[in-house]
């Protein structure tokens, strides 16, 4: 087995590693940044998109959504939601703030004139989503038409999009992490008052397809 | 034998050309007859020779790639937890065969920089007018005494995915309840920085379940390491890192860990103090550089690694040629899946451009580095760079770690999201339907 004294000293070394690498990020804050060439081509930003996205913005799953087909402004909003902080997020925060308004322009002319292409392949619910579908009808149609498939509604697609990324939206939505238009805010709250919890439950299961 | 074009290229090139013809795309003209031949069909090369195609299908695309399928090693460690088959971190030729892009499964063993030809071991040899390489890493087995490649097979470093992940699998499910699995890392740089801890929380996944009497010891050469913060809370809330039971112990540079020899019969290894190490399942990663291809062709400099011009990924030795991936210099980008993929665009981009004759159009690069440490909790590092303008360095312009305060909602997240990604990039580079 491995000798004592070796195992003994893993704490100190442990410690002093875990200094050495926060003052080396401190260190590296600090670096002037030099000048950057700029004006990257419409497909060369996109194409930075694709590797977790999808070609063409249409993702396969099981979690990352589908922006191909989106609206513009959504995208462009969006991008600059994440920028902000404004909207939670893993890692697009991260993401969001190393690109111009500009470039989020690029990104929406590109995956806007792509084809919205539903998910595949996902298990749903049929009876919790038979009961999302009429939830839907009454509290969310009105501004997500067809299902919540019309890039024209400038929202983000809902019908056919990935069951995760729908169940991650709406949790963030109705904790407020969040901020909802304040029409989508009311009818939420109006929908889990009268429906109870489950009634998301259904909502996620119709969009799921 | 030298064939200027063999007759698949040719059939193929006639179909490519009749395809773009029926929707009579004005690009035909530019880079017609150029001949773009990509060594190495991994992330890197798959992508190049796809986003070459798409930028002008007139080009004449070829990858010659030594092994039928390719095994990511991205997720791979998933593979040694348990939670994935090898079979989902496998993938083939067939859907950029579909878009008129010639494979070749034969191993490369020269390219003339003089010449402009890829000669290979069965005896072909392909012209370009601009190769692109994208070899990956090979290993150093100098530096530990009585670990080689043929040692490899039977303590297996795995740091390729596919046969040796699975033998290392095995390994580990034929171990007893109370063993000790030693992970060995290399030193900086490798490829998949945050690899080898990664492996360390799934092999405790594993073992936490089967058999959790075991443990497992990480000899590190190095002082720190990737995502390190994240890594120690992970294991800490897991697998009890830090406490007197703890499965895992990493063992740093301060206490001159790093393995010096190993006995092939026994697995018994020596440190740099001398001290006897016995394990029952033993990992050696070893030192890394460029893959043996760059390295016969004069592409390396004098620590193995390939420099090169970073807005186009040429050579800085040999003209017309374009190294990209783990075995390229891409000063400011990680060796990683994603940055790999990242360069093989750009790198596209430039080739098609040169190649028609106009500028070069400015870079614009992104990484984004999963591990999964447990089930449903997932960490990440994603960042988006820029070049600077006088084309010295590839700079950071946004990103950073999954916060420490993250919750468990978060860190399950990033676990489907690693998912997700694993599934488009791999659709984004092997043009999968």
């Amino acid at each position: 087995m491995i000798v004592s004294s070796f195992i003994k000293k893993a704490p100190l070394a442990l410690g002093m590693a875990l200094l050495i690498s926060q003052s080396a990020f401190a260190a590296d804050d600090k670096k002037e940044k030099p000048e950057l060439l700029t004006g990257a081509s419409t497909d060369m930003i996109v194409n930075t998109c694709a590797g977790c996205h999808g070609p063409d913005g249409y993702s396969r799953g099981p979690a990352i959504p589908t922006i191909g087909g989106m609206a513009k402004t959504y995208i462009v909003e969006t991008m600059e939601g994440f920028k902000s902080e404004e909207i939670p997020s893993t890692i697009m925060g991260r993401i969001a703030k190393g690109y111009t308004t500009e470039e989020f322009e690029q990104m929406g002319d590109y995956f806007s004139a792509k084809p919205y292409v539903e998910a595949k392949g996902q298990e749903s619910d049929k009876k919790l989503a038979a009961k999302g579908k009429k939830l839907h009808k009454k509290y969310c149609e009105k501004c997500h038409s067809e299902g919540g498939t019309e890039a024209e509604d400038e929202a983000g697609m809902l019908t056919g999009q990935w069951k995760a990324y729908t169940a991650a939206s709406l949790t963030d939505y109705i904790s407020g992490d969040r901020k909802a238009p304040k029409k989508m805010k009311k009818k939420l709250k109006k929908m889990i008052k009268k429906k109870g919890k489950e009634s998301v439950e259904a909502l996620i299961e119709y969009y799921a397809k | 034998m030298t064939t200027k074009i063999s007759r698949r290229t040719f059939v193929q090139g006639i179909g490519a050309a009749a395809a773009v013809g029926a929707i009579g795309a004005p690009s035909l003209a530019f880079g017609a007859g150029k001949k773009v031949v990509v060594v190495g069909g991994g992330t890197a090369g798959a992508t190049a020779a796809r986003y070459v195609k798409m930028a002008d299908s007139s080009i004449d695309v070829t990858i010659v790639e030594q092994n039928k399928d390719y095994f990511t090693c991205y997720l791979s460690n998933e593979v040694l937890g348990g939670d994935r088959d090898i079979d989902s971190i496998k993938f083939g030729y067939d859907g950029l065969k579909a878009i008129g892009i010639n494979i070749v499964i034969d191993e490369v063993t020269g390219i003339d920089a003089d010449k402009n030809t890829v000669s290979t071991k069965g005896g072909e040899k392909i012209e370009y007018d601009r190769c692109i390489v994208a070899p990956g890493v090979s290993f150093d087995y100098d530096k530990i005494e009585g670990y080689d490649e043929e040692v490899a097979e039977k303590i297996p470093h795995a740091w390729k995915a596919g046969p040796q992940t699975v033998t290392l699998r095995k390994q580990l499910e034929a171990m007893k309840d109370g063993g000790v699995v030693v992970i060995a890392p290399p030193n900086n740089p490798f490829r998949c920085p945050p690899g080898p801890y990664e492996r360390a929380a799934q092999i405790a996944y594993y073992l936490k379940n089967h058999k959790p009497k075991s443990k497992i010891i990480i000899m590190d050469p190095k002082e720190k390491f990737s995502k390190m913060g994240l890594f120690t809370q992970g294991w800490e809330k897991f697998y009890g890192y830090g406490t007197d039971n703890s499965m895992i112990s990493w063992h740093g540079a301060a206490e001159e860990s790093g393995i010096e020899s190993v006995d092939p019969k026994t697995g018994q290894m020596t440190n740099m103090f001398g001290d006897e190490i016995k394990s029952d399942v033993l990992n050696i990663i070893p030192d890394q550089k460029a893959g043996k291809i760059a390295i016969i062709a004069g592409l390396t400099n004098d620590k193995g690694w390939c420099p090169i011009d970073l807005k186009t990924f040429e050579s800085t030795i040999h003209k017309n040629i374009h190294v990209i991936g783990d075995a390229a210099i891409a000063k400011g980008l990680p060796k990683s899946g994603y940055a790999a993929n990242s360069e093989a665009k750009v790198c596209a981009a430039a080739v098609a451009a040169l190649l028609a004759g106009k500028e070069v159009g400015v870079p614009s690069y992104v990484n984004t580095c999963y591990s999964v440490i447990s089930k449903d909790y997932g960490i990440s590092v994603a960042s988006v760079h820029r070049l600077a303008k006088d084309g010295s360095k590839i700079i950071k312009v946004s990103g950073g770690l999954t916060p420490k305060d993250a919750s468990d909602e978060m860190h399950k997240r990033e676990v489907g999201y690693a998912y997700s990604w694993l599934k488009n990039i791999t659709t984004d580079a092997f043009a999968l339907k």
